[in-house]
Parts: structure tokens; sequence; C-alpha cells
């Protein structure tokens, strides 16, 4: 009755939240008192293998197959069907990745069982687990308990301080699994990236992003002013890219740019989880926007609840003299 | 080319939430509801694919009454026809308890594409198109940026993470979770809303069927998220907010 972490691995590189998952995996594992496991697929992942030896685990699986080279739902969900029936763990811990999101929900459904996706946070009770999620883009938050075993959950990025490697050797069991090319419907073709991007956020040192709040394109001069004003670059959110106002390679968030810079104003942005992922890691955050209970008000330093029509004009009035 | 939409009714974006008194799920009373907006991406792709391939767009909702407004919307904007699947109390469902209601309609239909939004913006679970392949025994493919039919099977492009893309080939059926922003939403047109009115709409209610799951995963208590982070929140009107916001920017944090 262990916890087992799925450390998942693309081209034989983890992927950076695998480590987050083993943490949050770590903590539930110690609450509970039970051993903490971890699971590698892929093909030729002897290396990968080894390395996931170094970290906390008390066992971790090597499942390496010819048909695991390439991600497919089919091939992943088999393989890891196989794994938890053979060893039964009561938890299984994922990160809350795109791959994820793809398999994760086939493979609870296999057991019948509820997937548990994007936690934020989780406490135990009466040697059970209790799972905090977001609910409504980060407004509020739910207690999300389980029954029955196994469970299946899968850990935001960000929300568990990643798991260092320790000096541990942890033993590798090798768990072979069956699988028939035939059941493999999908095709995966190579990965790849769009053309070259000609904007690179993630150099910047001031971004001004704008969201919805905005509302239409006609108005985006409002916010061009300001970052005129700061010598800044123009970011958006997902739905202004969307929607055509400003081209996808300014858009800040899980599916756009990761941004670091020293000022970041989201001017009009709720704050979804998925945009926040990707601007987080900013020096100074100001959020603008009409909605006091917006999820960016809880990562900003500084927060103005009001019409942006009024403050934004305002603000660059004051950046004006202040530069005067 | 016969594609099921699975549309969900979510309160409408903005909403001023309010948590029920035993703090299980909102309190529903005031709340004005929209159609999930990556569902609207979902729909408006099928009817660009009808419109190219010929065939049918059937439309799928679950939940009580109120929902046949959105299920009007989808008609008006083109679908052929819907099934509304009639229960009260999905709300705070876990994601496969509704899919496996969804499941039990939809295996009658024998559709050659299942397409959903990438997940709703309430509960943002992300699980409705991949757990109905399970059920249905289809392929999938989540988060699709574009769909190419090519007879038997259809090439989708998938969004990775960071800016990476991959195209994947899958036979027919399949289900796919859209991403927004895939094509430019279209608005039903006068014309449009009047022929909604003549469409069929099957209702089943949800207890005539028999899903093959039991709830696993139940929503013992909402609540606002306790702020972690101690943000200064400035008021006043917009030029004092704006002067302090500069003051502050220059001598506290010091980065203008």
């Amino acid at each position: 009755m262990s916890v087992l972490v799925v450390l998942e691995q693309h081209g034989g590189k983890w992927n950076r939240m695998a480590f987050e998952a083993a943490a949050a995996g770590k903590m539930i594992a110690e609450s509970l008192g039970v051993p903490l496991q971890a699971v590698v697929l892929g093909s030729a992942i002897d290396g990968l293998a080894n390395d996931a030896a170094r970290y906390e685990f008390r066992k971790v699986f090597a499942t390496d197959n010819p048909l695991l080279a390439r991600y497919t739902p089919d091939g992943y969900t088999a393989a890891l069907e196989q794994l938890i029936r053979a060893h039964q763990p009561r938890l299984i811990v994922f990160p809350h990745s795109y791959q994820v999101r793809d398999y994760a929900p086939k493979l609870s459904t296999r057991f019948r069982k509820a997937f548990i996706s994007d936690v934020v946070g989780v406490k135990t009770e009466n040697d059970q687990a209790v799972f905090v999620r977001q609910l409504f883009q980060g407004k509020l938050s739910a207690d999300v308990r389980a029954n029955g075993n196994p469970q299946f959950a899968s850990v935001q990025a960000g929300a568990f301080r990643a798991m260092e490697p320790g000096d541990g050797q942890a033993q590798i069991e090798r768990f072979a699994v069956k699988l028939d090319s035939a059941q493999i419907r999908s095709q995966p073709e190579e990965p790849f990236r769009e053309a070259q991007r000609s904007v690179d956020l993630t150099a910047a040192d001031v971004i001004v992003s704008v969201g919805r709040g905005i509302k239409e394109k006609d108005n985006l001069p409002v916010v061009e002013a300001l970052a005129g004003v700061l010598g800044a670059e123009l970011a958006a959110s997902r739905p202004i890219c969307d929607n055509g106002w400003l081209p996808m390679e300014r858009q800040v968030g899980s599916s756009g740019q990761t941004v670091s810079p020293r000022i970041y104003f989201a001017i009009g942005i709720s704050g979804a989880i998925q945009h926040l992922v990707g601007m987080k890691g900013s020096k100074t955050v100001v959020a603008i926007n009409k909605d006091e209970n917006a999820p960016i008000f809880e990562t900003a330093d500084y927060g103005a609840v009001g019409d942006l029509f009024e403050i934004v004009p305002a603000l660059v009035e004051e950046i004006k003299k202040s530069k005067a | 080319m016969k594609i099921i939409v699975s549309v969900k009714q979510v309160p409408v974006r903005d909403s001023l939430l309010r948590i029920n008194g035993e703090g299980t799920w909102l309190d529903e009373s005031d709340l004005s509801y929209e159609m999930n907006e990556p569902d609207a991406y979902a729909l408006e792709e099928a009817l660009q694919l009808k419109e190219k391939l010929g065939g049918e767009v059937v439309v799928i909702c679950a939940g009580p009454q109120r929902v046949s407004q959105t299920i009007r919307e989808a008609l008006a904007k083109g679908a052929d026809r819907a099934i509304h699947v009639q229960a009260e109390d999905l709300g705070p469902r876990d994601a496969l308890t509704t899919a496996a209601l969804l499941a039990a309609v939809l295996k009658a239909e024998l559709p050659d594409m299942i397409l959903t939004g990438l997940q709703s913006d309430d509960l943002g679970y992300g699980q409705t198109g991949v757990i109905l392949a399970e059920l249905l025994g289809y392929a999938h493919a989540t988060i699709v940026m574009e769909v190419e039919p090519q007879g038997n099977t259809i090439r989708v492009k998938r969004e990775l993470e960071d800016g990476w893309f991959q195209n994947v080939i899958l036979p027919l059926p399949a289900v796919l979770t859209v991403q927004s922003g895939i094509k430019k939403l279209r608005y039903a047109t006068l014309m449009g809303i009047k022929k909604a009115k003549t469409k069929e709409v099957k209702t089943v209610s949800a207890s005539d069927l028999v899903p093959d799951t039991a709830p696993s995963a139940l929503m013992e208590r909402i609540y606002l998220p306790a702020h972690a982070k101690h943000t200064q929140i400035l008021s006043g009107d917009p030029k004092d907010v704006a002067r302090q916001l500069v003051e502050k920017l220059r001598f506290e944090a010091r980065v203008l």
C-alpha cells in the first residue's frame, strides 16, 4: 500500500514538474506512514532510473519497452494499469502536465475511479488524504476526498517545492509490461516548434500585460501608452491572443512564454493558473483589476481595484511626471 | 461525418460567487449562466467540419432545466439537434460521474467524432473528453489546435508545453478536446435563432440511465482561498492610486 509517483520524462530529460509531484508524494507517504515509490516509463531509460534512485524513494520501477519510446495515451495507460494491478499502490501522484492531462483520466477511468486533477495542497485526516483543488480559475478552493483505492491525483506546477536529490540508493526494479503495437491507436509524429519567435519576452526587464479587462481591440492604445512610457514589452493573457488582438508570440502563460521581469503589470488579467505559472517569477507584480476577488491579487505585490480605463492613463501621467 | 459536441453550462465569467450555507457548493439562486467558452470553440470547429464535409452536428448537455438555454444557443449557431441529459445535482460531482452519464447516452449515437472543450471554466477538471473516449472505447487526443480529416483517420495538431506542438494521426471514431482560439467564434443569426425553435431536443432523464460507475471523489467543502501573500491594495481615486503606486515602485520596491 504505497504512494507511487509517476516521474515524467521527455526524450531522456525529466519534466521540470516531475520532482514537485515527488515532493507531494513524499509528504503524503510520510503522513500516512507508507513507502514512497516512483515509476519511470520509456525506452532505454536506465540512465533515468539510476538518476531517480538518488532521490528518497523506497523503490524505483523502470518500465522499459520500445513501444513506450514515444508517448501515446494507449501505451502509457496500458503500462501503468499493469503496474498498478501488480503492485497495488493506494495513491498514484502525477505532475499536472499536458501529458498527464492526456492519459491520467483514461487510466483512472479504467479503475472506475475519479482522477483528482490539478491539486494545490494535501492534508491528511483519519489516515486519509484530503486534496485541495481550485475552482473557478482560482476564485474558490475545495477539499476533495476520494473513497476506495487506488486514488489518482495530479499536482499543479509550482504548488510544491521540488524534491532535491539525496545520496539515497533506491532499489531499482524492472517491471516488464506486455504491450502489443496493435493496441496503440494513435500515431504521434515528431514534436516541433513553430517558426522562431521574433519576440523574446523572457529577456524583458519590464512587461505590461493585458487581459480580458481591456474589452476590445480598439482599447489597446490605453495599455500601449503605459508600455511606451515605461519602455516595456507588451504581453497578454491567452484570450487576447485567441481573439487575434495581439500575436500569439506575446502570450504569457503555460502555453506561451514564461517570464521573470523586474516589474510585471497585469492589467485587466484575472489570474487564471495558466497565466500565473508564466509570470509568478516576476520580481514585482502590479495588478489592476475591477474584481477585488480576482486571483491575480494573490500573486501581486501591489494591487489597485478599479477601472483600468481610469487608472492606467493616470498612471501614465504620474510616470511621465516622475521622469520629468 | 457525424459529430457530437459535448457542452457544459457554467456561471457567467466574473459572476459574484456565493457559497451555500452548508459550504458544499455555490448558492445558485442569483447566478446567470453561459456556455463554457472552450466548449463554444469545440462547437465552432464541429460546425466548420460539417460545412466542409457534410453530415450532422449533435449537441449533448447535462444539467437542470436552465441548460436548455445553452442548448438553444448551440442550435441557433447551427447544430442540427440536441440531447439534454436532465440531472439536478451535477454541480459538484466528479468528472467521471458526469462523463459516465454522457457516455451512457452517446453509446447509441455511434458518431465519427466527439468534440468538447479542453476544460470547463467552473470545476476545471479537464477530463470529460478523455473519460468519454475510455468509456466508449474510442481513440482520443487532447488540447487540439487543428483538425484535418483524412478518410477513416484524422490528423490533429496538439499543443504541448512551452511552445511545442505535435501532429498525431488517429483512427475514427475519436474524441478530441479542443483548445480555445482554434477558430473565430460565430454569432447566432436571427435566422438561426428562428430555426433553432424547430430543431429536435431529446430529453433523457439521468435517473433512467445506468452508468457503470459510482461517485469516487467527494467535494466535502468549498471556501475562499487563504491569502498566502501580503498584497498592498491601494485605494482612492484613480489619480491618487496612480501617485501612490509610482511612489511605492520608486521608493519601496525600487524597481522604477
